[in-house]
């Protein structure tokens, strides 16, 4: 009988944590996306009346919002994977003995704090940083344009503060390739670009498809970027419900905003993961 | 793909090749010429430099000095997708990702041949494993993925097939089976093949011509017999098979043989067999062409006297005697157990005898005990 009980025990923990701080919060804010103020007044008082509507009204209140979120959060798991994948090549393919240190140097942001991070891009994409009068000299951006509190800053700094999760995994699946098949790719005719795309993308896949989701999902729902290093113009779904919970006080648009988010994700994470098709890979 | 090096093709020729990691030289000035459609096997234990040469002969390694040549083509630098030449790799290196099919198709595919199903199909029924065809690699026992890596290489059709102890990894039984069929395969399609391996049994059953490597430089080069029956010296003695090696001098001629005075007692040695420079010399004779005799058997040949048998093993075919001679030295017989039983026992006193013909001569100067350590991968097999 041990036998059988065992695993039971040792998911115990794990189990009991879950529900304490996530089903019952979720059931709570379920509950809650469906309430209406009492007697109509904004006194923070709300009461179950099972308007679901409140979801239509919060989501077509916000597309804007929901659209930039969506499209800032693609265009940054993009540019990351653009940064992250030669990096990760590098690292697991001609690192030698330099391997781990590399990887450590790709977690040392970790050190600090994400907001005190996302506060030095602020400074890096100001006037005072180099970064603008250099584009200026050079002429990409005209003498009056300015980076901060426009949507490239949001995007950059969501790029900058999720890359760490799009290395790792893309290392650890570059790294587990056995050399000697780009070897054999080379040895049966195929040239270095055909290589990568015939053997080492696709053997490379399900840190490809790990990276992107570790990046898109926590992406999507970011609004420390957005208030740090945005405008009201760049606004993300995560501001609204940040704001609307926080300072307008109205619980159920939150609630319901947060249910959406996590469920048009969860569609988005659904088909993504049906088309790469990873359980087709080793 | 347009090079004209992928059409090359003739004897592979490998002049003053040299490949050096700092200060290690893995391979040291070597030439050697490989006949288009020979079966040539590298021998030699690890660290030996083969497997290095190998991969500068497929183009994964750029050699530190020399050149490579096939046919008339100069090929050292030409990058290995250029190469017409197709390696099985040590652990095969079959693309997990593609289905066997595909992974057969590879080279096809790259190269734009046009009926690549056919190719494929027929390569599979030559390696009899047709049905795996949709199968992926970790789908397939050792055996099978060792066919298919064979069949991924030679579906090309290269002009030469390069082969990294291929069979390594299978158990021992698999791998006899294996090495008939690799022989016959070669035969089949009629490619050179070019084979490298520690195993000098593998070695000896496969190849026309084996070259003995040892320490980045080849010891010695011919067919198996020629190998086996006239070592150069004492590493390929040793390392092909077994030897007994006796300390020697040269102390006249008789005809178109030496007379050698082995501590005392004299034996004859051709000299179209006898590799020593001056009068020191190694009498080497192989144990299983020595004859053991009782004391006052009439006996004919050469004969050494005053043995004692220090330990008798019996192991089927044959039977392994230690015979202690009056200098100290353990002489090792193989006798041949075709009448019946082990005819001699434990500390009894015996002559040895066995043919003139049959015995080489080593340089007197060298370590007889070269090439004799018990690789550790060869226990591990028997």
């Amino acid at each position: 009988m041990r036998k059988i009980r065992t695993p039971y025990l040792l998911l115990l923990p794990g189990f009991a944590f879950l529900f304490t701080f996530f089903i019952l919060p979720i059931m709570n804010l379920a509950q809650t996306s469906t309430q209406t103020p009492v007697g109509g007044g904004d006194t923070g008082e709300f009461e179950q009346t099972l308007r679901f509507s409140n979801y239509l009204d919060a989501f077509l209140e916000n597309r804007e919002q929901f659209g930039r979120s969506f499209v800032y959060a693609t265009i940054a798991t993009l540019l990351a994977l653009a940064i992250a994948y030669p990096l990760a090549y590098a690292i697991a393919l001609k690192g030698g003995k330099l391997k781990n240190f590399m990887l450590i140097l790709v977690i040392a942001p970790f050190f600090t704090s994400f907001l005190l991070r996302t506060v030095a891009w602020k400074q890096i994409l100001g006037e005072e940083g180099f970064v603008v009068p250099t584009l200026r000299t050079i002429g990409i951006i005209s003498e009056n344009t300015t980076l901060t509190s426009t949507s490239f800053a949001v995007v950059m700094g969501m790029t900058y503060n999720f890359l760490p999760f799009m290395t790792l995994p893309l290392y650890a699946s570059i790294d587990r390739i056995d050399p000697r098949t780009l070897e054999a790719s080379g040895d049966l005719y195929a040239n270095g670009f055909t290589t990568f795309r015939r053997v080492t993308l696709p053997l490379s896949m399900p840190g490809v498809v790990a990276g992107t989701l570790l990046t898109f999902i926590p992406a999507a729902g970011d609004y420390v970027n957005a208030e740090i290093l945005g405008s009201p113009n760049t606004k993300m779904i995560g501001n609204v419900i940040e704001s609307r919970y926080l300072t307008i006080v109205d619980y159920p648009t939150a609630a319901a905003l947060s249910f959406t988010l996590m469920v048009v994700i969860l569609i988005l994470v659904t088909l993504y993961i049906r088309k790469a098709g990873t359980e087709e890979l080793v | 793909m347009t090079k004209e090096s992928i059409t090359a093709k003739g004897d592979l020729r490998l002049t003053r090749l040299t490949k050096s990691y700092g200060d290690f030289t893995a391979v040291d000035d070597l030439s050697l010429v490989i006949p288009e459609g020979s079966f040539f096997a590298l021998l030699g234990p690890s660290g030996c430099g083969k497997t290095t040469t190998l991969r500068m002969i497929a183009g994964l390694e750029e050699p530190t000095v020399g050149s490579i040549h096939l046919g008339a083509t100069d090929i050292t630098t030409t990058k290995p997708c250029q190469r017409p030449i197709n390696t099985v790799f040590q652990n095969y290196a079959l693309f997990p990702h593609l289905t066997i099919y595909e992974n057969i198709a590879f080279g096809l595919r790259r190269r734009g041949i046009k009926d690549v199903e056919a190719a494929v199909d027929k390569v599979l029924a030559l390696v009899e494993l047709p049905h795996l065809a949709q199968r992926k690699p970790t789908q397939l026992s050792g055996g099978q993925q060792q066919r298919i890596a064979l069949a991924r290489a030679i579906v090309n059709r290269p002009a030469l097939l390069l082969l990294d102890e291929p069979l390594g990894a299978l158990d021992l039984k698999l791998r006899r089976q294996m090495q008939i069929e690799l022989k016959w395969i070669q035969k089949e399609v009629g490619l050179t093949f070019v084979h490298v391996t520690h195993d000098q049994e593998e070695a000896m059953t496969m190849a026309d011509t084996i070259a003995v490597m040892n320490e980045g430089q080849i010891e010695q080069m011919g067919s198996p017999a020629d190998l086996y029956d006239n070592p150069k010296t004492a590493f390929v003695a040793n390392f092909l098979g077994q030897s007994n090696l006796i300390k020697g001098t040269i102390s006249g001629n008789d005809g178109d043989s030496h007379i050698v005075d082995v501590f005392g007692q004299k034996i004859s040695l051709p000299k179209n067999r006898s590799h020593a420079i001056d009068n020191s010399i190694y009498a080497g004779i192989r144990p299983e062409k020595f004859r053991i005799s009782r004391l006052g058997t009439p006996t004919s040949g050469n004969i050494l006297t005053g043995g004692h048998i220090e330990d008798v093993s019996y192991i089927g075919v044959s039977t392994q005697y230690q015979v202690e001679m009056p200098w100290g030295q353990e002489l090792m017989v193989f006798e041949q157990n075709d009448d019946g039983v082990a005819p001699f026992s434990k500390d009894e006193e015996v002559n040895i005898s066995w043919e003139p013909i049959f015995t080489f001569g080593l340089r007197g100067d060298e370590d007889a005990t070269a090439g004799s350590e018990v690789n550790p991968e060869e226990l591990d097999e028997e």
